[in-house]
């Protein structure tokens, strides 16, 4: 069985990248904002970049350690890059079979058999993903790089390509490190997800791990949810109180004193136009700043929060921007994180 | 205002294209091109077209063979006085190709500083040879290539040259699958300009290897030997050059159009991570 490990430091622009992970066959998301060093973890595995010290080893080999550093060409890693990387000026089978492999069905594997002698710029963006694929896995690698593997493609492709790539990682069965700045791609690619900022993982499980137990804000935000500073005290009758920095006051029936980032995941957040009679105990006055639909869910960004609500919904209440709504969500949606 | 600045901008583009075509003009005017070959039929033309050919052909080859892997290494690699190398290599554009001439004579001349030991084992470089010829061409027309190879080179996306490495090249598969064919149209442009640049050149010749004819005198030098004594004959090269030159040009314009471009449509905006 494959297995990657890598423990490293990687000095980059303004900060030391701290990492260690390790992972069998499956595959692990790293997400994170942008400049967080997702793609330096990368390309310092397929030894582009060599870390100021560490270990990497790959299926009992040792790639990188004290006194040793695997040139890039001698290292079994299938790499996507961002952009493809695909060379312009070869076919699409001279691309796959630029590491001298055989094609062993690889181009009826990932339905480009048609496509054999296009060149690149004359393929789609879903396909030019399937040729980087291909190379990548002709190449015989012991573990998979992907990077950005879905930033390429447009909106109306992205999510049958997604469920396509999905499948083909969980037949290769290969140890597969992906680096996205997007969650929902994370949360249905991978099997774990690290959450990678300011240099450092800041948490490493499951998508529902990552939802329903954040170890602090930074892995809160990037999972979709908001997250409201605020000031918590306890109330007498057993629930909490937090008076937002933002201007308002919330409940919670989770506990904590003191300085607090409220998480609330913006399903759990409902729009009125009145203050409705309703059982959710937190109601703000907010103003919309922005719409954005969603195949049949619309995303509403305010100014203090973002809510995501059906379409039917947004239709109905006629929701645009700078129009004045009350926002309402539970006590029991709420989840609050101590701040240091 | 307004009239006076169409009329002022327009007068002085007219002013300055007619003092750079009126030249030309002037040379195809006294050589109709129906008897430019006819003037050429002349034996000290023939001589220094055998000359000028021989000689730009070799200086030209080893340009392109000692220019290409330093251009490749400097666009590539990073190292301290990178910056300084490059500014080195660029010193003989904007030097006088007299001062080019001298040193030439100083370093490979029979009493020069490397000469001096070649004349020792019998070998002679200096005035009269076409080694001499060789070398001034080669010399003057070498920054011309140098630098149009190194931003090819730097204009391949280093991201390919990753990619050919994840997939298993060594370097030099790297070079001949991926760097050379993709810088192609760069060094080809660069290559024609070089080449043109070497053809013309004039005074580091005349002070390095003299005018012989047969042996050292090139085309330049020929119009330089005829022009007080058969000026038609002079006239006629130097049409030979001009369309020699549009020539070049169009070459020129033809490799910049074979350029790679990006293959990606479009990028996203907010996705790199570095």
């Amino acid at each position: 069985m494959g297995s990657l490990r890598l423990d490293l430091t990687v000095p980059t622009r303004g900060f030391d990248l701290e990492l260690a992970l390790e992972l069998g066959a499956e595959t692990v998301a790293l997400v994170g904002p942008s400049g967080a060093g997702k793609t330096t973890v990368l390309r310092a595995v397929a030894g582009l970049v060599r870390p100021a010290r560490g270990t990497i080893e790959c299926g009992g080999e040792t790639w990188f350690a004290a006194g040793v550093d695997v040139r890039p060409e001698d290292r079994a890693v299938g790499y996507v890059f961002q952009e493809y990387a695909l060379f312009p000026h070869l076919s699409v089978e001279q691309n796959v079979t630029f590491a001298g492999g055989r094609l062993d069905g690889l181009l009826d594997r990932l339905r480009l058999a048609h496509l054999a002698n296009a060149k690149p710029r004359e393929l789609s963006g879903g396909e030019r993903q399937r040729v980087a694929l291909a190379r990548a896995l002709a190449r015989r690698p012991r573990v998979l790089l992907l990077d950005e593997p879905m930033s390429a493609l447009d909106p109306h492709t992205r999510g049958a390509v997604r469920a396509e790539l999905h499948d083909l990682l969980r037949e290769l069965g290969l140890p597969t490190l992906l680096v996205t700045h997007d969650f929902e791609d994370a949360a249905v690619l991978a099997d774990r997800i690290g959450v990678l900022a300011d240099g450092r993982l800041h948490q490493l499980g499951t998508a529902d791990d990552l939802l329903a137990t954040p170890a602090d804000d930074v892995v809160a935000s990037f999972a979709g949810a908001n997250v409201l500073p605020g000031v918590a005290a306890p109330t007498p009758d057993g629930l909490t109180t937090i008076r937002l920095d933002a201007g308002g006051t919330i409940f919670s029936t989770a506990r904590a004193v003191g300085a607090v980032d409220v998480v609330v995941y913006p399903w759990d957040v409902s729009l009125g136009l009145t203050a409705p009679d309703d059982s959710a105990l937190n109601h703000l006055a907010d103003e919309i700043v922005s719409v954005g639909r969603l195949g049949n869910r619309v995303r509403v960004r305010l100014r203090t929060l973002t809510a995501e609500i059906t379409a039917a919904s947004a239709e109905r209440l006629t929701l645009q921007p700078g129009r004045r709504v009350i926002v309402g969500f539970k006590a029991t949606a709420t989840r609050l994180l101590p701040r240091a | 205002m307004r009239a006076l600045f169409a009329a002022t901008f327009a007068v002085a583009t007219a002013i300055a294209f007619a003092f750079l075509l009126l030249p030309i003009v002037a040379i195809f005017s006294r050589v109709p091109i129906g008897h430019l070959f006819a003037q050429l039929d002349d034996p000290v033309t023939l001589d220094a077209l055998a000359v000028s050919l021989k000689t730009s052909a070799i200086a030209h080859a080893c340009v392109l063979l000692f220019g290409t892997p330093p251009a490749y290494l400097l666009a590539r690699r990073r190292f301290p006085g990178r910056a300084a190398v490059l500014t080195l290599v660029e010193l003989p554009l904007v030097l006088p190709p007299a001062v080019a001439g001298i040193g030439l004579l100083v370093a490979f001349g029979r009493f020069g500083l490397l000469g001096r030991h070649l004349h020792a084992a019998g070998i002679d470089i200096g005035l009269g040879t076409q080694t001499a010829v060789v070398l001034a061409v080669a010399f003057v027309e070498s920054p011309f290539y140098l630098r149009g190879a190194v931003a090819a080179f730097e204009a391949v996306d280093d991201d390919l040259i990753a990619a050919a490495r994840t997939l298993g090249a060594g370097p030099w598969r790297v070079f001949l699958r991926i760097a050379l064919p993709l810088a192609a149209g760069g060094l080809g442009a660069a290559s024609a300009l070089a080449l043109a640049r070497g053809l013309g050149e004039f005074g580091a010749t005349i002070i390095f290897a003299g005018s012989l004819q047969g042996v050292t005198q090139t085309l330049p030098l020929a119009i330089y030997a005829q022009f007080d004594q058969n000026l038609d004959v002079a006239l006629a090269i130097g049409a030979l050059f001009i369309l020699v030159g549009v020539g070049i040009l169009i070459a020129l314009k033809v490799f910049g159009w074979v350029r790679f471009v990006s293959i990606s449509p479009f990028r996203p905006a907010a996705s790199t991570s570095s």
